[in-house]
């Protein structure tokens, strides 16, 4: 057994935690520091409910240690909107339906996130392309698109 | 599932990571951890001991020279897809890269990791074959190159010694303005290919072919050249004929059967995807400027 030290930035916020060296960092986030936005379907890298952003890129929260955030930035789904005020891309998920039963959503809204960041007028392909890396059992994606294309719409200010 | 444990270790430069190999017994090496991660979830592999390559820092990077691309071996996928430098000099690997896992596993998948797994439908591992590449592997006992066509010792099996890591990939430059085409055939997208190919052509002036690369993966347990298709396609011009030659000989691969696809589906489909990956490559509009 091995367990370190570690520092780290969650959502802004400076994080120091003692973790066992194969703890992941979705149950990391989950279990050691309570944010469970962040959802555990496949454990090994298929789903993508887990996915977050660290140090802006979008990562597979199941594939990646706990240890290796050390020093990291990271971004869940908690820090996008709060249920009074959603961001844009939450808020457009609502109106679009794109979210049935949720399980997939905080996976769905960080690879979007990610996304938008690097490209903020993504078409409609690929859209399609990067949320190939998640999985819905409920929706059937099309919702999920529309609603990539209105965030990325809002966020440019042309809606 | 969750890993079983092991001992975790991060060596900080690459003098300290040949001391953790002297040293430790069953240990593995986690790079981008898009495939060993996965593996230790579902305890496929439990080692003793996990040494973490990514805080050495200068393990990554993208180096030009005149004949060469020198790759580091913790260069991430996604670093590769956004090098423009890369897309200039060799743009075939940035097409074979959209088929590369996903957008969110790019992000942290390296090229060393991907050609030390050697899963038989990786991309990265069929380019290095295409542009012959050598691997530049160190170890207690100094370091060592491994030609390309010797890396590749059977199912998940590389040329990489137990002891050793690999540094980085040497691939031969291509001359500006080549063709390239690659093609592949999954059931969705970012699956791993049921059958792959990638192919490079060099043109004379008098639209002969000069030079020619065809690779064909996913097909046998490591990556193939079709080396006589290769000599049989230079100094010809493009035809029909040529491409009919390549299908066939890709569709007489050693094709291996699971439990998605026979060996005989498998067969044809690398001769589907060989005429494709071809036909782009002599496209002129695709040949590179
Ligand atoms: S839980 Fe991480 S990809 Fe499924
Ligand atoms: S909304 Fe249920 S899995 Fe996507």
């Amino acid at each position: 057994m091995s367990a370190r030290k570690i520092n780290l930035t969650v959502n802004g916020e400076a994080v120091e935690a003692e973790v066992e060296a194969r703890l992941n960092l979705a149950d990391f986030l989950r279990q050691a520091i309570g944010l469970t936005g962040t959802h555990v379907g496949c454990e090994h890298g298929v789903c993508g409910a887990c996915t977050v952003i660290v140090d802006g890129r979008p990562a597979r929260a199941c594939l990646m240690l706990a240890v290796q955030a050390d020093g990291a930035k990271v971004e869940t789904v908690e820090s996008l909107g709060t249920p009074e005020s959603l961001s844009e891309l939450q808020q457009a998920f609502r109106d679009r339906h794109a979210l049935q039963c949720g399980f997939c959503t905080p996976g769905m809204l960080m690879t979007i996130e990610a996304l938008l960041r690097v490209e903020g007028s993504p078409t409609r392909e690929e859209i399609r392309d990067v949320l190939s890396g998640n999985l819905c059992r409920c929706t059937g994606y099309q919702a999920i698109v529309d609603a990539a294309l209105d965030a990325a719409e809002a966020r440019r200010g042309t809606r | 599932m969750k890993a079983p444990p092991f001992t975790y270790h991060d060596p900080r430069s690459r003098d300290d990571l040949i001391g953790l190999l002297a040293e430790l017994e069953n240990a593995k090496l986690l790079a981008g951890g898009q495939s060993l991660v996965p593996m230790l979830n579902f305890r496929v592999v439990a080692p003793d001991h996990l040494i973490d390559i990514n805080r050495i820092p200068d393990l990554a990077g993208i180096r030009l020279s005149a004949n060469a691309v020198v790759l580091g071996a913790m260069t991430r996928q996604w670093d590769l897809q956004a090098s423009a430098d890369l897309a200039a000099t060799a743009p075939i690997i940035r097409e074979a890269l959209a088929h590369v896992g996903h957008f969110q596993t790019r992000s942290r998948g390296t090229i060393g990791g991907s050609c030390c797994h050697l899963d038989p439908a990786a991309e990265l591992p069929a380019l290095c074959a295409l542009f012959d590449a050598e691997f530049d592997v160190a170890g207690p006992n100094g370091a060592r190159i491994v030609k390309v066509g010797d890396w590749f010792k059977g199912y998940l099996e590389s040329a990489l010694e137990e002891r050793e890591y690999l540094q980085s990939i040497r691939l031969r430059r291509w001359p500006a303005g080549h063709g390239y085409g690659f093609s592949e055939y999954a059931r969705r997208r970012g699956d791993f290919a049921i059958a792959g190919a990638g192919a490079l052509l060099e043109f004379a002036e008098d639209a002969r072919i000069r030079r020619a690369a065809i690779v064909v993966f996913g097909v046998e347990p490591g990556p193939v050249r079709l080396v006589e298709v290769e000599q049989i396609l230079v100094g010809q011009t493009f035809s029909e004929a040529v491409l009919a030659e390549a299908a066939a000989q890709a569709s007489a691969l050693d094709a291996m059967a699971d439990v998605h696809v026979s060996a005989a589906y498998r067969r044809h489909l690398a001769g589907v995807v060989t005429r494709r990956a071809l036909t782009e490559a002599a496209r002129p509009a695709r040949q590179a400027v």
